[in-house]
């Protein structure tokens, strides 16, 4: 471990880190899995726990049975939770390597918070499954399966943990790998990976365990720092929601108009044609600017500021968009939904619906079915409780423009918010347009 | 530049001039909180890079205890005048002076608590709708659950239980009359995230940051700046030390630490062999282990 922080220190000086990129990644299983247990394990090993943080863990009374520190300790933060002895939010960790700047969504497994799940799947670009190696893969592993392929994630680890309890056994891996394999078929998961590990011993999970020679692959941080997770969004849909116009009106910056915003997808290059939806106002592009740095062509992620040959009234919830290759622009959307909140869907009312800068009223023109994420079972329903999951179809007060969910994320999902408390009350995956 | 060569300081700071943005066009009265700490100075950057060349769309708030260190006073004085942004100042010394609150006496008297109450004067004075901060989520258990739109109630509380859930990159800041919300465009950012990007866009800061020799007193086990706000006596021994500040607060709060560290290069390997997180260094969170969720719940930043 110690041989390992110096290399991580000695490529980390100096600039070295400046070519390292980010992951992140989000954990599904519940306490039972030994889910807060791994997350400590990859802090603790790759030492991105502080004097003073370990300290308190060593001053507090959780010891697991023999003796040791209990790492779990280290993710569950707030004063309620600890009473309880439970996590109920999603809590954000960060640690690096060599290689890599990590950040965990350490989301809970408990049925009464898919929501924090979802919301964790829809903030990462991998998923960790865990899977209780004697129990091996029950209903809750269905449940996380399903959000991770309805949120779109392409990349899954299934982690099966406590491999020490069953002695190490490749068999029992075998068994597990195999069922899961089922699930992943049905759930059209692409890139699944399997990994036996002891979040509580460290098998496999920053070194490679002494204890299953027959595991031929990765531990579980070297393949966290070495899969390729480069969205694949095509790079001719080319999206710029306007978030905010730069017009200094000053004497010497009379005519400066600069549509603000962060590219969602694509690249924009200078002299591109473009389109401002939902509009259809078609224009090109003259200059663009990062950091007041003039650019030719910019990319999906960065934050920029472009300017358009023509003079044309933009503003916030606009999205601007190449010409080529425009997204869908429709009132009447078919959308997966995430119900988030603890009063049930109204179908009677208006909600509003925030889909990147653009906000417009809405409603629910149609419930289609939700799904049993147990079992998977479609079933018919007439209104949406906390953490149904579902298919509906709804109709906006203005055209919307998207791209559906499974084709590009960033520009596929909205959220509901209840106008009467102000709370975000679903997440929207838009599959079809309905018109 | 191809998105593979993108490096994750490209990406945090991205999304940090996405959130600023997403303030100026969802908030009717925004404003910056700026400390004078390294945090609000990478803030003030990073608004810089969103908004330049027109005028930031917020004013900088300062809540200033009268216990500050003169070095981060003067510093943030001269970056007003450098970046030609309105700054507003709240004065613990008026709630004092108006009976708000009550300055604490004794050894560890200390204004820190106090400001909590000036802060939520300024808001209501202001009528600020939304208070971006450099808090992040690496700095303390209870801020790793913090939202980056954080909203609070009329009495500035946070409730934990309450948070809106903030899914992809869209951020939810609707809110009733009375209520604000706390913006925190740093939250994914580590300590040693901010100093390697002070290195590379070569932001200035206070000199305390850097070591320097300096008359200070040891108080609870810690290396405190003499200074007559810390009611010092004559068990105080003073001393001459080379020191300086990981952290720029309320000097009757902020530990110093030793170090020769006097250049940035110097501090960031400080820091990476360093086994204190940056909160150890100031006294008020060692209360208790719950220190951060009591004081958010109050209305701290």
């Amino acid at each position: 471990m110690i041989k390992y922080l110096r290399l991580q220190w000695k490529t980390a000086k100096k600039g070295g880190i400046f070519n390292m990129d980010l992951l992140k990644f989000f954990t599904a299983g519940s306490v039972d899995d030994g889910k807060s247990t791994l997350i400590g394990r990859l802090l603790y090993d790759s030492e991105s726990i502080l004097a003073d943080q370990l300290e308190a863990l060593q001053q507090s009374n959780r010891k697991n049975d023999d003796g040791t520190i209990d790492l779990a300790i280290l993710t569950d933060g707030l004063k309620a939770e600890r009473e309880q002895g439970i996590t109920i939010d999603v809590a954000y960790k960060y640690f690096q390597t060599d290689k890599r700047k990590f950040i965990i969504a350490d989301t809970p497994g408990h049925i009464q918070y898919t929501r924090n799940m979802v919301t964790g799947a829809s903030n990462s670009d991998l998923a960790i499954i865990l899977v209780d190696a004697r129990n091996g893969v029950v209903e809750q592993t269905v449940r996380h399966s399903f959000i991770v392929s309805l949120l779109e994630l392409k990349h899954v680890v299934v982690c099966i943990n406590k491999m020490d309890m069953v002695d190490f056994s490749e068999d029992a891996f075998n068994k597990i790998h195999k069922s899961y394999s089922e699930i992943a078929l049905k759930l059209k998961l692409k890139e699944v990976t399997y990994i036996p590990v002891s979040a509580l011993k460290g098998d496999n999970i920053v070194n490679r365990s002494q204890n299953m020679s027959w595991y031929a692959g990765k531990s579980l941080l070297d393949h966290l720092e070495t899969t390729e997770v480069n969205e694949d969004v095509k790079s001719v849909q080319a999206r710029m929601p306007v978030q905010w116009v730069i017009r200094p009106q000053t004497d010497e910056l009379h005519d400066y108009r600069g549509y603000a915003g962060r590219v969602l997808s694509g690249s924009f290059r200078v002299n591109d044609k473009i389109t401002v939806l939902p509009s259809g106002i078609r224009s090109e592009i003259s200059k663009i600017e990062t950091n007041m740095q003039e650019q030719d062509e910019v990319h999906s992620g960065t934050s920029v500021t472009l300017h358009l040959k023509d003079n044309i009234d933009i503003g916030r919830g606009d999205i601007l968009v190449n010409s080529t290759h425009e997204p869908i622009v429709s009132q009447s959307i078919e959308a997966d939904l995430c119900w988030m909140d603890t009063k049930p869907l109204d179908t009677s009312i208006m909600y509003l619906l925030q889909h990147n800068s653009k906000v417009t009223k809405c409603k629910i023109r149609d419930i289609l079915h939700k799904v049993n994420i147990n079992t998977l079972e479609k079933i018919e329903t007439d209104t949406f409780q906390l953490n149904d999951i579902g298919r509906i179809v709804i109709r906006t007060a203005e055209p919307l423009a998207f791209d559906l969910y499974q084709v590009n994320k960033l520009n596929g999902g909205a959220i509901l918010i209840d106008p009467r408390t102000n709370l975000t009350v679903g997440a929207l995956m838009f599959r079809a347009s309905a018109e | 530049m191809n998105k593979q060569d993108t490096t994750y300081l490209d990406q945090l700071e991205a999304e940090a001039i996405f959130i600023l943005r997403e303030v100026a066009g969802q908030f009717e009265k925004p404003a910056l909180l700026f400390s004078g700490g390294k945090d609000s100075i990478t803030l003030v950057r990073l608004a810089e890079k969103a908004f330049r060349p027109g005028k930031f769309p917020f004013p900088l708030v300062h809540i200033d205890t009268g216990h500050n260190f003169p070095e981060t006073i003067s510093f943030r004085d001269d970056m007003i005048a450098r970046i030609g942004e309105k700054l507003i100042i709240g004065h613990v010394q008026d709630s004092i002076d108006q009976g708000k609150v009550i300055e604490q006496t004794g050894k560890n008297a200390s204004r820190n608590a106090l400001q909590t109450v000036t802060l939520l004067d300024t808001i209501a004075e202001g009528k600020f709708d939304a208070c971006i901060g450099g808090a992040r989520r690496d700095e303390e258990k209870a801020r790793a659950k913090e939202r980056i739109f954080s909203v609070r109630d009329e009495f500035g509380q946070w409730d934990p239980k309450r948070q809106r859930p903030e899914l992809w990159n869209i951020y939810n800041g609707k809110i009733h009359k009375g209520e604000n919300v706390r913006v925190f465009p740093i939250s994914n950012w580590t300590e040693l995230d901010v100093w390697n990007y002070i290195r590379r866009e070569n932001i200035e800061l206070p000199s305390i940051y850097f070591a320097h020799e300096r008359d200070v007193i040891t108080r609870n086990g810690q290396l405190m700046a003499a200074a007559d706000c810390l009611n010092m006596d004559s068990d105080d021994q003073i001393e001459r030390r080379n020191v300086r500040f990981r952290t720029v607060g309320d000097m009757t709060c902020t530990a110093a630490v030793e170090s020769d560290a006097d250049q940035i290069d110097d501090i960031i390997e400080e820091i990476k062999m360093s086994k204190i997180s940056e909160r150890g260094a100031r006294m008020d969170d060692k209360v208790s282990e719950a220190a951060m969720e009591d004081r958010k719940k109050g209305g701290y930043f």
